[in-house]
């Protein structure tokens, strides 16, 4: 119990002193706790992929659309249940700032929502959609933040596809977990087709990439060759792959920031640490007269190392907990600003663990060198010291 | 003197140390040999740096010889490890530091109570225990106060209180008046006084202040690491002066 | 009166372990504000290097990459003859009519699918591109299925080495050059006939048109010329400006990511300065009662302390500066998200990135230890020399 009590005492005789510290490890603890969070939210879209989908693609590039043909070929293929079209539009809402910025995908709807049961909709809403050719469905998401509702009209300004286009709100979807993204815009692929074959028919009857749902999630690989096979020597070969490693694809392709992130969050570990040795050793440092002292008394090393441990310790785990703390309100914070960058930013379970291991490892290293020193610490030697 | 001497409480035989300065070696003890009776106030001066601090650690056991024997109560300390040392530290020995010593964020029953969390005396035994060092030095009523709220002469009462609770064998005093205004220096003498004659304590002071030797019963020279008593010095002097 | 420099540098020796801990934060955090500017002027040349200051670039209205630009045959001819386009050796117009499409390869080391930039040039490819330098191999012959790689494709993905084979838009198409563009973008490139290009992709037309003009001043009479007309539905702009703006997107994100995380950093390393000074001053009260007894002034003592942080701040300065400058040796590789290739670039130190180093870094000495040099400075005498 003495124990306990000279390390909480001792903490809080440099009230400034040991604030200064806990402020500097919340600011590094939550910093990497925010840095590690942005390189989970990369792989977001990862996560959020079900494995009973494959998404089939040109296989030179996604850049290159396929015939649209090609939709019943895979659907005849053993284990296909659904096949589902789908362009990316692209286009410009407003401007090309990142808080007008949202996803917009031309798709054939009924197979399309068959094979995302994710994506919460209201049946009624759903079949007005259906009806009405320039009908768009949004994502929760896009309805909150530019205060979208049922029957608005949303303009966009085509870019891939160039022109002037209109869209009807009909229906809002939900996301059945707090991973699914609902930052979305899907509209009727016939509507852009048959623009397409007005005046541009070149383009017209392609399709970006085929989604497809499958029976046996163990066969994916093998159900993903044999499309592929169909297409073999033909103008347009595919490549079929599950949809987790389409969205990985993008990911990887950024690798290189997500890693500099990484390594920049430990950075800021690597500075807290340099900030926390220096505190404790210049703690242990002016108090050494004391722990002369208690060694005279009769204290054993491990005692007065013991002190040192417990103060740094104490320390950590005050700054952990309020940085851990308010990684989550910042995080958030954060998130809004980024407009649909990051539709998806949750702090993990797995981020907390690192933020609090970190945070310990920092207060028993930062306590090292100063608690050998003190256990050391030759009584006489101790005693004649002066600060 | 009979080693087997029951009243022989301190035993030093061939004390020899001396101390690296600057890559060469300075002796500062030279062949000690002494015998402390239990119950003795012996007060050790000397000029500075002539060892006597030294000697005093060597005898509290917070510091080692390069060779001799250190014996208390019939124990060699200078043979035993750190840890044994500081255990046997913990139960025969009180401190008084010039400088007091006390630990600022305790208040003066906790730092009187210090020593008593090495043993296993329950947390009541403690309490009775401390309260009663107190009340012998004249603070109790201070219980309750930090050291930064307690004068020089405070200070070093709690001191006291703390290096007599476990009822040592010895109590070694480091300069106690050293930073203390004439008062204060006569009160904590005239307490060390009545722990010496009432209670029985041996109690071995280094000083400067000659006022503080008055106090003591037998004085110690220590020069040029050479230890001579006050009756040594006598019969010197008086050749000395035959001479001229 | 000045207390003397050599005060505050001893100070700094005599506790080297505090100076090295505190500097040593301060380092890394140099060492992050410099990297993340490095990268971005990295990624700058790269995209910059790209474009050649007399050239212009042609693409349809409204595209943000060659990649979403299309420009009929006949806009092409139009663009071409017109009168401001240089003239080649051969008496033919300095101008490059493009096909840019993209094709995915995998990276040799980790076999990830990447986009690369698969350009087809005119025969004047070469000639309004003289940054570019064939190191090994030949240039490609028109008229066949040739291509030539740029150095990064070449080392970095599989299959694309001199005497290789590609294999896409149903054809197989030969390795026969390796060229060189000092860190530009078109070292990611892939390079082909146009004509073959757009017959393998059944293509009708152009991506872009890259053109010499005779003098840039003649610029803006020809951009107000081509975008005027009727028959052209296209953007012009000066080869550098548009690479610029591709790069727009992700320089503005390292920016932004790299300044937010240095500000927040440096405040960790100013609070460990502040801790630092605030020790010094404690420590050493004394001996400011001393001085100040003596006859320094207030603002001597102010002046030393100070000065003091702003030398830990500096030898922080130093390290991480060395850091940084190491980080030239790394080569990053990424996907540019604007045109959605990949691109290659590296660290690029410059001396006005040392120069805002220094002053990043003193401002972080500065405002680490100014509270601890005031409190220094307002000790009175007798209170600091009874704390003796």
């Amino acid at each position: 119990m003495h124990f306990l009590k000279l390390i909480l005492r001792n903490g809080l005789r440099h009230k400034l002193r040991s604030g200064l510290t806990v402020l500097g490890l919340v600011v590094a603890i939550l910093s990497f706790g925010l840095l590690q969070t942005i390189v989970d939210a990369w792989y977001a879209g990862a996560d959020a992929a079900a494995a009973n989908r494959l998404v089939t693609r040109n296989a030179v590039s996604l850049v290159f659309p396929m015939p649209i043909h090609y939709g019943q070929r895979i659907r005849a293929v053993d284990g296909v249940t659904g096949v589902a079209p789908a362009n990316w539009f692209g286009g410009v809402y407003r401007d090309t700032s990142m808080a007008n910025f949202f996803p917009r995908f031309a798709v054939d709807p009924v197979p399309y929502f068959a094979m995302y049961p994710e994506y919460r909709l209201d049946e009624d809403e759903f079949r007005t959609f259906l009806r009405d050719r320039k009908g768009a469905i949004i994502g929760r998401k896009i309805a909150e933040n530019h205060g979208f509702k049922i029957g608005d009209v949303i303009p966009i300004q085509g870019d891939i596809f160039p022109g002037n286009w209109e869209f009807t709100v009909r229906a809002i979807y939900d996301g059945a977990q707090p991973s699914t993204d609902t930052s979305l815009m899907f509209f009727h692929y016939e509507y852009l087709n048959e623009s397409l074959k007005k005046r541009a028919p070149a383009r017209a009857d392609k399709v970006g990439v085929f989604v497809v749902s499958i029976d046996d999630v163990d066969r994916a690989a093998d159900i993903g060759r044999e499309i592929d096979e169909l297409f073999r020597n033909s103008a347009a070969e595919t490549l079929t792959e599950t949809e987790k490693a389409f969205q990985i694809g993008f990911a990887k392709q950024t690798e290189a920031i997500v890693i500099a992130v990484r390594f920049v969050s430990y950075v800021v570990i690597a500075i807290i640490l340099a900030v926390m040795a220096n505190t404790m050793s210049m703690t242990a440092r002016e108090r050494m007269a004391e722990y002369a002292t208690l060694k005279a008394l009769g204290f054993q090393p491990a005692f007065v190392g013991g002190l040192i441990l417990g103060e740094s310790l104490a320390i950590a785990v005050a700054g952990a907990a309020l940085g851990i703390g308010l990684t989550f309100p910042i995080g958030h914070w954060f998130a809004s600003q980024m407009g649909t960058l990051f539709p998806v930013f949750g702090v993990s379970r797995e981020t907390i663990l690192l933020q609090a291991s970190c945070a310990l490892i920092v207060g028993v290293v930062a306590a090292l060198l100063p608690m050998r020193r003190a256990a050391g610490v030759k009584i006489v030697e101790g005693l004649r010291f002066v600060g | 003197m009979n080693a087997a001497d029951p009243d022989t409480l301190v035993r030093i035989r061939h004390l020899v140390k001396s101390y690296s300065r600057g890559g060469q070696r300075v002796p500062v003890l030279t062949d000690i040999n002494i015998d402390i009776r239990r119950g003795e106030f012996l007060g050790l001066m000397g000029p500075s740096g002539s060892g006597k601090s030294t000697l005093l650690n060597m005898i509290a056991g917070i510091d080692k010889p390069d060779s001799g024997e250190v014996l208390i109560e019939g124990v060699d300390i200078a043979r035993l490890s750190e840890a044994e040392l500081a255990h046997w530290r913990a139960a025969h020995v009180g401190f008084i530091f010039q400088f007091y010593n006390l630990m600022p964020v305790l208040n003066a029953f906790e730092n009187v109570e210090l020593p008593l969390t090495l043993t296993r005396l329950s947390r009541r035994e403690r309490r009775e225990r401390a309260e009663m060092a107190l009340e012998l030095v004249g603070l109790a009523d201070r219980m309750a106060h930090l050291p930064s709220e307690l004068s020089g002469g405070q200070q070093q009462r709690v001191a006291i209180a703390r290096a007599i609770i476990t009822d040592p064998t010895l109590l070694v005093a480091d300069e106690p008046t050293g930073d203390l205004d004439r008062a204060s220096a006569e009160d904590i003498l005239a307490l060390l006084d009545r722990l010496n004659t009432e209670l029985g304590k041996t109690i071995i002071m280094v000083t400067h202040d000659r006022r503080a030797a008055d106090q003591a019963h037998l004085i110690m020279y220590l020069e040029k690491g050479e230890l001579s008593t006050s009756a040594d010095i006598a019969e010197r002097s008086v050749r000395a002066s035959r001479h001229h | 009166m000045r207390i003397p420099v050599s005060y505050s540098l001893r100070n700094l020796w005599a506790r080297k372990l505090t100076t090295l801990l505190t500097a040593g934060g301060m380092a890394l955090v140099v060492f992050v504000f410099a990297a993340v500017l490095m990268l971005d002027a990295g990624l700058r040349a790269a995209l910059v290097a790209t474009g050649q200051p007399d050239n212009v670039l042609v693409t349809r209205r409204a595209a943000a990459t060659e990649v979403q630009s299309s420009i009929e045959r006949n806009q092409a001819a139009i663009i071409e003859s017109n009168a401001a386009v240089a003239i080649g050796a051969d008496g033919r117009p300095l101008a490059s009519k493009e096909t840019v499409v993209l094709i995915t390869l995998p990276k040799r080391d980790t076999g990830v699918q990447t986009n690369i930039t698969t350009r087809g040039i005119g025969p004047a490819g070469l000639a309004v591109r003289p940054q570019v330098e064939i190191v090994s191999g030949r240039m490609l012959r028109f008229g066949t299925a040739e291509i030539m790689v740029g150095r990064g494709v070449a080392e970095r993905f599989e299959g694309a080495g001199l005497g290789q084979r590609l294999r896409f838009g149903g054809r197989e198409w030969p390795v026969v050059g390796v060229f060189e563009a000092g860190g530009a973008a078109f070292d990611s490139e892939v390079w082909g006939d146009s004509e073959q290009l757009m017959q393998a992709f059944r293509r009708q037309a152009y991506s872009s048109v890259v053109a010499r003009l005779r003098s840039m001043e003649a610029f803006d009479d020809f951009k107000a010329a081509i975008e005027n007309d009727p028959r052209l539905p296209v953007d012009v702009k000066r080869e550098r400006v548009f690479y610029e703006e591709q790069s727009k997107t992700m320089s503005t994100f390292i920016s932004y990511l790299g300044i937010t995380l240095s500000i927040i950093f440096s405040i960790g390393a100013m609070i460990g300065a502040m801790i630092t000074m605030y020790a010094a001053v404690a420590n050493r009260t004394a001996e400011i009662g001393t001085l100040r007894a003596l006859g320094f002034s207030r603002s001597g003592i102010l002046g030393a302390f100070l000065l003091e942080s702003l030398m830990l701040s500096a030898v922080g300065w130093v390290v991480g500066v060395a850091l940084a400058s190491l980080m030239q040796l790394v080569h990053i590789s990424t996907m540019n998200w604007q045109s959605f290739a990949e691109l290659a670039f590296s660290f690029t130190l410059t001396p006005d990135i040392v120069w805002r180093s220094l002053v990043f870094a003193l401002l972080m000495g500065f405002a680490g230890g100014v509270l601890p040099a005031l409190r220094a400075a307002r000790l009175r005498i007798v209170d600091a020399l009874r704390a003796a």
